[in-house]
């Protein structure tokens, strides 16, 4: 390893170093304020670490990682994502845990998780890919059931546990097929091989197919999405927020990686798979969400659809999918953030207000906080000024262009039904406060008048992205656009 | 001249959020804040029509005003406004129906002021960019942004079934949207194959040749996205509720001007970006247009409420402009337009009286009126005078419109045209119907109430002046947007695939000349 192998790798590095600096500051002296503010400094060191690491990417560091400007851009999504759930967390865990119970842990285990998601995003091995996955999946496995007095967290918690066991039996055993066939363990040298067969063998393709099902289980993609409402309703609302996030976009970043190099979307079993994935997901999530009461819920279904409609997108194959999928990936981040970041706020201030009732006329008594959660909504719907409309707008793109027009028209058929319960949550928020609520209301308005200015911040922060995105998304689209031909170059110079 | 187009869009926007603080200052301050701005839109929007029919000579096909700025070149996306006879026309007209509006909210509307007027605002701002938009995206995004303001107006200051009626609403809009969106997207990627560059500009689109199936896949996708908002059976299931439910203002809104949005569409979009498929599908859309006619004209005749037989009516009226659009002829697109400003200005009329009624009896049921005339004569007087125009009485804009419409097309289709211009007598059954049904007769609710307000009594003598005006002098109209009707017609026959019999094109050259000296 050569100096610029460290300054490539300076970000993981940079992160793995910071996990241990919090790790022993916590042995010294707990203080969660203190904590709270190491953990968002190591993911904003970390951040600024990344210009640096591009000047020498794209580079491959020994065969596990490669850092190229696909992995930094998620890098930095994953990181800002990691920092505006940090300062949410600090109020939630104040109002719902006692100091003396010990929260600090909980930043470190965020910090892990991040760290497995950085991993993942350069992953190019099948052990990097591994090792990535299970990091994340233990850490928030841990973080889900934090709190740990309670029923809901405890059964969510052990509903991921299974879920990740399964996920990392399937892709264990997939990745051990894949080697058997092509004797390579990484990305690149099984897609050369891929290439020599005149006919895939079946039992590569079994293989591929496990893997993929262990990605698919991970990314809540339906069929194997049984975990996600449960977990989601049950886990603090910070982490539930941290899964709908980074989670899921480290292991898209890793699936694109994946698609692009062994080229696994020329396959038509794939392909097929991948469409049926996709239209159930759409389905399943878009219907089932018609039915919830639970904001958390709500959203967790949602959450189904959407990368329903990543898949789409990530089905149009070439770089306009991979941009596409990159851009969807960004926006679907960044207007989650808002809706659970809303949420935790507003449950910060005592009890998790996570029904419907909850928010009924939240926009006559909480106008900003309100406004944040509609914007979301509106984003998450798909309409425009806000970001979630140019997203849509990419994957309809990116259809279109590959002549996908069954799952186009499943996209724009699901997309009106998913107006439906959005517009319902949206309506909530504008109807009249009930009268009962009204009294107390009285008492909670003196005390809410005091918003906590990281919530202001970390939520203004989030505002601002859905709507400058919506507004003027060409920066970031020649961003990725440069990381995707980044990610494409890659595979063509290496022999 | 290029700032000024941004300036029309961008008075009502940025006003808005003063409009919504100015719920501070004074009860009134909004509504001022929102006529003051409406004003100088309208002021502006003349202004810049003015300069029209200065530089008319000139010659015309160029945009009167133009701005154009890089948005995503990534997808050929760019910030494009022009400004031409069409546009000035609708800008005028959405001004002025917005301060009608808002005037008809002066006292319906009591609480949340400040954030009805915003909403007001926000809405016209997004159809004035409806209005102005030519690029293809920019139109869409314009399209879009209306609809949430609207939905807000409709579903926090409706009536007892607002949630249904709103909900109807978006969800029909937006599909019919997503549908012209997808049809938006194929269009700027088939420019991309033909030229390697994607594009959203409607004049690089209007070049492209397509593939007749192409072509007529897509002008379907683009006529449902407008015939939903028109509209047109069988999309039209969500205006009854809609209108009923809406507030006043926000109904006159809906009905005058963004029924308006989506015969626009047709007039700019569908007509010329499709002239491989208008042959075929010609006779679909004024299908569907003679079955609205008549099909609403009947509902019409049997609704109770007021408010739904004016938006069965409206429909009805929409029904004459899709016929228009797709006759092909010169003089009936003459008569789209006339019809599309003629109804704008007689529906909120109308829906202004409808609301002023409801207002004072809490109700909207005719069952329970009758033998008001009495008890309020300046609204009895300024409803028969709005039911006259709404059923085409000579003399009135609407009949200009009308009788344009089926004049210009009989060539085409004369057994629709038969059959539509039973609309009109229908029209004149459930106009007059519904006179007899309120004014006239038994007294059955004894309640004294107020007549119209000064105010209101003023606004619906100024649009019924302005209805007389068009109705004797409508060349006002026709001159304005007749540059813009040629054009079309000349790209319709240039690039369609010359299939019209010569002697009924020479039949409809003939009505054109004859039509150049009468009115």
């Amino acid at each position: 390893m050569i100096l610029q192998d460290f300054i490539a790798l300076s970000p993981i590095l940079d992160l793995g170093a910071f996990c241990l600096v919090t790790m022993l500051a916590i042995a010294f002296r707990r203080n969660h304020a203190r904590i709270a503010v190491c953990a968002f400094l190591s993911c904003l060191f970390t951040l600024a670490t990344l210009p640096w690491a591009a000047t020498v990417a794209p580079r491959a560091v020994t065969t596990l990682l490669v850092v190229d400007g696909h992995a930094l851009l998620y890098m930095g999504l994953i990181l800002s994502a990691t920092m505006v759930i940090v300062a949410l967390s600090y109020r939630y865990l104040n109002s719902q845990f006692h100091e003396q119970d010990g929260v600090e842990e909980y930043y470190l285990l965020l910090l892990l998780a991040t760290f497995g998601g950085l991993v993942l995003t350069t992953a190019a091995h099948f052990v990097s890919f591994f090792l990535g996955f299970e990091l994340l999946g233990l850490s928030l496995c841990s973080l889900i059931g934090y709190l740990r007095t309670r029923r809901n967290p405890l059964e969510a918690a052990v509903k991921y546990l299974l879920l990740s066991i399964t996920a990392s039996a399937f892709l264990l055993f997939g990745l051990a097929l894949l080697y058997f066939e092509s004797g390579a363990m990484t990305f690149h040298e099984v897609g050369v091989s891929v290439k020599q067969w005149q006919t895939v063998p079946a039992l590569w393709l079994g293989g591929l197919i496990l893997v993929l099902v262990g990605i698919a289980l991970k990314l809540g993609l339906a069929p194997f999405h049984m975990w996600i409402p449960d977990v989601y309703q049950g886990a603090p609302t910070p982490i539930t927020t941290y899964i709908a996030t980074v989670s899921k976009a480290a292991v898209m970043a890793l699936l694109l990686r994946l698609a692009t190099e062994v080229g696994i979307l020329e396959l038509p079993p794939v392909v097929h798979l991948f469409s049926l994935l996709a239209v159930v997901s759409m389905v399943t999530g878009n219907v089932l969400a018609l039915l919830q009461e639970n904001v958390k819920r709500l959203l967790a279904y949602s959450s189904i659809a959407h990368f329903g409609y990543v898949l789409v997108a990530l089905l149009a194959g070439g770089p306009p999918a991979a941009e596409a999928v990159t851009f969807y990936v960004i926006v679907y981040c960044a207007m989650s953030l808002g809706a659970f970041g809303v949420v935790t706020v507003y449950s910060s201030e005592g009890g998790d207000k996570d029904r419907v009732e909850d928010y009924q006329g939240l926009f006559w008594t909480r106008p900003w906080l309100a406004g944040m959660l509609a914007l979301s909504l509106l984003s998450l719907a798909g309409i425009p000024v806000t970001a979630g409309f140019i997203g849509k707008f990419y994957a309809i793109t990116a259809g279109v262009d590959a002549g996908l027009w069954w799952l186009v028209l499943a996209l724009i058929g699901n997309s009106v039904v998913s107006l439906y319960y959005y517009l319902r949550l949206f309506v909530t928020l504008f109807g009249e406060v009930a009268v009962q609520e009204a009294l107390p209301q009285q008492g909670t308005v003196q005390r809410s008048e005091f918003v906590s200015w990281t919530a202001v911040c970390s939520l203004g922060f989030v505002a601002s992205i859905i709507l400058v995105l919506g507004i003027y998304p060409e920066p970031l689209i020649q961003l990725i656009r440069e990381s995707v031909s980044n990610l494409l170059m890659v595979v063509a110079q290496r022999p | 001249m290029a700032m000024a187009l941004w300036l029309l869009i961008l008075i009502p926007i940025l006003a808005a959020p003063i409009a919504w603080m100015g719920q501070q200052w004074s009860r009134h301050a909004p509504r001022w804040i929102v006529l003051g701005a409406l004003a100088i839109d309208f002021i502006l929007a003349l202004w810049l029509g003015g300069q029209h029919s200065a530089g008319q000579a000139s010659g015309h096909g160029a945009w009167l005003a133009e701005s154009h700025t890089s948005w995503i070149p990534r997808w050929g996306i760019s910030l494009h406004l022009g400004l031409d006879g069409l546009s000035v026309v609708l800008i005028l007209l959405t001004a002025f129906v917005g301060i009608v509006a808002t005037i008809a909210s002066w006292t319906e509307i009591q609480s949340r002021v400040g954030l009805f007027h915003c909403q007001v605002l926000l809405a016209l701002g997004g159809v004035i960019g409806v209005f102005l938009a030519i690029d293809l995206f920019l139109f869409f995004f314009f399209w879009e942004l209306m609809l949430i303001p609207m939905y807000l107006l409709i579903v926090i200051w409706g009536h007892a079934q607002r949630r249904h009626a709103s909900f109807k609403f978006f969800l029909f809009t937006q599909a019919g949207s997503l549908v012209l969106l997808v049809a938006i997207v194929a269009l700027a990627l088939l420019h991309q194959q033909a030229t390697g560059r994607p594009s959203f500009d409607y004049a690089d689109l209007m070049g492209l040749t397509l593939t007749s199936e192409m072509a007529r896949w897509l002008m379907l996708a683009f006529l449902i996205g407008f015939l939903v908002k028109l509209p047109a059976p069988p999309f039209h299931t969500w205006l009854p509720d809609t209108y009923a439910e809406a507030p006043t203002g926000a109904t006159i809104i809906l009905a005058g001007i963004l029924a308006k949005t989506g015969a626009y569409g047709l007039l700019r979009f569908t007509l010329p970006l499709f002239p491989e498929a208008l042959n075929e599908v010609a006779p679909i859309a004024m299908g569907l247009g003679v079955v609205g006619i008549l099909y609403a004209a009947v509902l019409a005749c049997a609704q109770t409420d007021i408010k739904r037989l004016v938006a069965y009516s409206s429909i009805s009226h929409m029904g004459f402009i899709l016929l228009g659009a797709f006759a092909g002829t010169e003089l009936a697109l003459q008569g789209v337009m006339m019809q599309m400003v003629a109804h704008g200005l007689s529906t909120a009329g109308l829906f202004l009286l409808a609301g002023a009624l409801e207002e004072r009896y809490q109700t909207r049921n005719m069952g329970q009126m009758g033998g008001l005339w009495s008890v309020t004569p300046r609204l009895a007087t300024m409803t028969l005078f709005f039911a006259c125009a709404s059923l085409g009485l000579p003399g009135l804009a609407n009949f200009i419109g009308e009788f344009l419409v089926l004049f210009g097309s009989y060539a085409t289709q004369p057994v629709m045209i038969i059959l539509a211009s039973l609309g009109m007598v229908m029209a004149a059954i459930y106009s007059l119907g519904m006179m007899q049904r309120t004014f006239f007769g038994r007294q059955q609710d004894t309640r004294t109430a107020s007549d119209l307000s000064n105010v209101a009594f003023g606004t619906l003598l100024f649009i019924a002046g302005l209805q007389i005006w068009l109705g004797l002098y409508p060349k006002a109209v026709l001159t304005t947007t007749k540059p813009v009707m040629e054009q079309l017609i000349q790209h319709a026959l240039v690039s369609a695939n010359t299939i019209h019999v010569p002697s009924e094109s020479l039949l409809s050259s003939h009505i054109v000349t004859s039509q150049g000296s009468t009115p």
